[in-house]
């Protein structure tokens, strides 16, 4: 019990510290604004562009058209449509189950000593530069392809494409997924086990369940990555826009198409001046590129809402 | 209980052996009589541990015990924190096979079969042997896949609306949920989930049901609610339940276990005795709140 006579002095330096905390306030938010500017300012141009494009090209005959040809000034975008989407969907059907089953092994299978090696592998794999993958496929995986399964491959084709782009976004897929299975508490592990479950019906009933809206996120944002990948694509499957004329596998697959992103590339190399028709058309190419990954994040949202079980 | 029950037809775990765990020996259970203590024979013991020792690496957790856990009664297992009797519980159904620096020696038998054995399959073991865990630990499914899962498990798939309903009204909490078995078991309140989580753990029909703490995350209402939910298993199970509160062990089993630091079982009787005139000392300052 002392006695207090006079109330003790909490001042501390307030003044001073006000000031930096206004400072910080300021460079964290021109930081965050920097960045919302930045995107706005790029969908304005995309969109001024594109709008120009229309103006003087039907909208619908871009949307339907079957034939994209710079000379001949036709610009139906589903060539390219068609040859992003199999690229994606290619990609995705190699990447997709071996991710996740990566991702199982690396979450619930492999000893942390494993893991500690496997995981940091994994994604060292995901910092190797696209224009490798694409080299890759050229170099490797097509000659291969055609000395053994289908001696009737082209040089550029879409199947080539999809196996680089797949072994490109597993580590996505694998270490999101994992992210998402070791957040999984043990609790739920343990009463498995209690049960009597063996670890593969833990890992694929209990785990996997639980990790649903994660994984789900690591499949949307993988295929984001396999639409908007360019260098490796535009390698491996050339640039020569088409539509298949057949569903046969051999002409879905083996032949070379052009996605939309190598359209753009391929358009602007050729094409330097402002203003003309074909370069406002890569702005409307890159509009629908826009919005097809916009609406895939917005998937992947409700997905990741919607799916999300409560541990 | 009968064998016949307690066959399984799981296309998952195609082991022949796991029906053979049950189908013990009935002369071996008595071998030493001198071993158990607690004044429970051999011919109701069904769990019974031989100079158990456990070490989580260099230290050791469980020293030399000899037990003999009785059938259908509920035994407790007390002592304070580090004592190893949660280590005990988990060497029974072999959770501790999970925990890499674990090692145990000695013989832990089940109906007179040692658990550790070469060729017991501890998948095998923990369907006979259920668990309840110290924080309810609902899967985030739906009431009714919480109580099915371990039936899929065992493919016992047949009546499986029946079966269901009979663990919830055995765990006490059918009325509570009957309207809404497909909500998420995540959504219930705590002692809800404790309770959802022992009418999974008892719908396979195991024999024996391990229960580590499992009223130390409730409030006092789920608590005795539990209490009395474990009152009644007994009547058809085998209960083993850990607890740290001695005012629990005493109003709820019928033979206490003492383990005190170091991992020794001190003493294990019938549990008024070991409250009312235990013969150890040690075990009476414990109990009077002297130690521990």
């Amino acid at each position: 019990m002392t006695e207090q006579s006079q109330p003790p002095d909490l001042t501390g330096n307030r003044g001073m510290q006000q000031t930096r905390e206004t400072l910080y306030h300021v460079v964290f938010f021109a930081c965050a604004a920097l960045s919302v500017v930045t995107t706005v300012g790029i969908i304005v141009a995309l969109l001024g562009d594109a709008l120009s494009f229309f103006g003087s090209y039907s909208i619908v005959e871009f949307l339907t058209g079957t034939q994209w040809s710079v000379l001949s000034n036709s610009f139906g975008v589903l060539p390219l449509v068609y040859g992003t989407l199999i690229v994606t969907f290619g990609s995705a059907l190699i990447a997709m189950p071996l991710g996740l089953l990566t991702a199982i092994y690396l979450s619930e299978y492999a000893s942390k000593q494993m893991r500690s090696v496997l995981k940091p592998m994994l994604e060292i794999l995901a910092g190797v530069p696209t224009v490798v993958y694409g080299y890759f496929a050229i170099v490797y995986i097509t000659p291969f392809l055609e000395a053994t399964l289908f001696p009737s491959i082209s040089t550029f084709n879409a199947l080539s494409a999809s196996i680089v782009v797949g072994i490109m976004i597993i580590p996505m897929v694998a270490s999101i997924s994992e992210d998402a299975m070791s957040a999984v508490p043990d609790s739920l592990r343990q009463a498995g086990y209690g049960l009597g479950a063996t670890k593969f019906n833990v890992s694929t009933r209990i785990v996997v369940p639980a990790a649903i809206s994660g994984i789900a996120s690591s499949f949307i944002l993988a295929l984001s990555r396999a639409i908007g990948e360019t260098m490796a694509v535009t390698l491996a499957m050339g640039s020569k826009p088409g539509l298949p004329s057949s569903l046969h596998p051999g002409e879905l697959f083996l032949r070379p198409y052009s996605s939309m992103t190598a359209q753009m590339v391929n358009t602007i190399n050729g094409e330097l001046s402002g203003g003309s028709a074909a370069y406002d058309a890569v702005f409307a190419v890159g509009l629908v590129l826009f919005v097809i990954t916009l609406v895939m994040n917005i998937v992947s949202d409700r997905i990741a809402s919607r799916y999300r079980e409560e541990y | 209980m009968s064998q016949e029950n307690m066959t399984t037809s799981d296309p998952e775990t195609t082991n022949t052996e796991s029906d053979q765990l049950i189908d013990t020996d009935p002369g071996r259970g008595g071998l030493d009589e001198s071993s158990g203590r607690g004044s429970v024979t051999s011919a109701n013991t069904v769990i019974e541990a031989r100079n158990v020792n456990v070490w989580y690496n260099d230290d050791q957790a469980l020293n030399d015990i000899d037990m003999r856990i009785p059938k259908k009664q509920v035994t407790a297992m007390i002592g304070p924190s580090g004592c190893g009797k949660s280590t005990f519980l988990r060497c029974i159904n072999r959770m501790n096979d999970l925990v890499d620096a674990a090692r145990i020696e000695g013989e832990l038998l089940f109906n007179g079969k040692n658990v550790y054995d070469s060729d017991v399959d501890p998948v095998a073991l923990r369907r006979r042997i259920g668990m309840v865990f110290q924080h309810p630990n609902p899967f985030p499914k739906s009431i009714y896949d919480n109580v099915a899962y371990g039936l899929r498990l065992q493919g016992k798939t047949d009546n499986m609306d029946q079966r269901v309903e009979d663990a919830l009204k055995s765990a006490a909490l059918w009325d509570e949920v009957k309207d809404r078995l497909d909500e998420s078991g995540t959504d219930l309140s705590g002692g809800q989930q404790q309770r959802l989580c022992i009418a999974r753990a008892i719908a396979p029909d195991p024999e024996v049901l391990l229960m580590d703490e499992p009223a130390s995350a409730l409030d006092p209402v789920a608590t005795s609610q539990v209490e009395d939910l474990i009152a009644d298993l007994a009547e058809e199970y085998t209960v083993v339940i850990v607890t740290h509160n001695m005012q629990q062990a005493a109003r709820i089993s019928d033979k206490t276990a003492v383990f005190l630091t170091g991992g020794e079982l001190v003493e294990f009787d019938d549990t008024q005795k070991i409250f009312e005139n235990p013969e150890s000392q040690r075990v009476e300052d414990y109990i009077t709140g002297k130690f521990g």
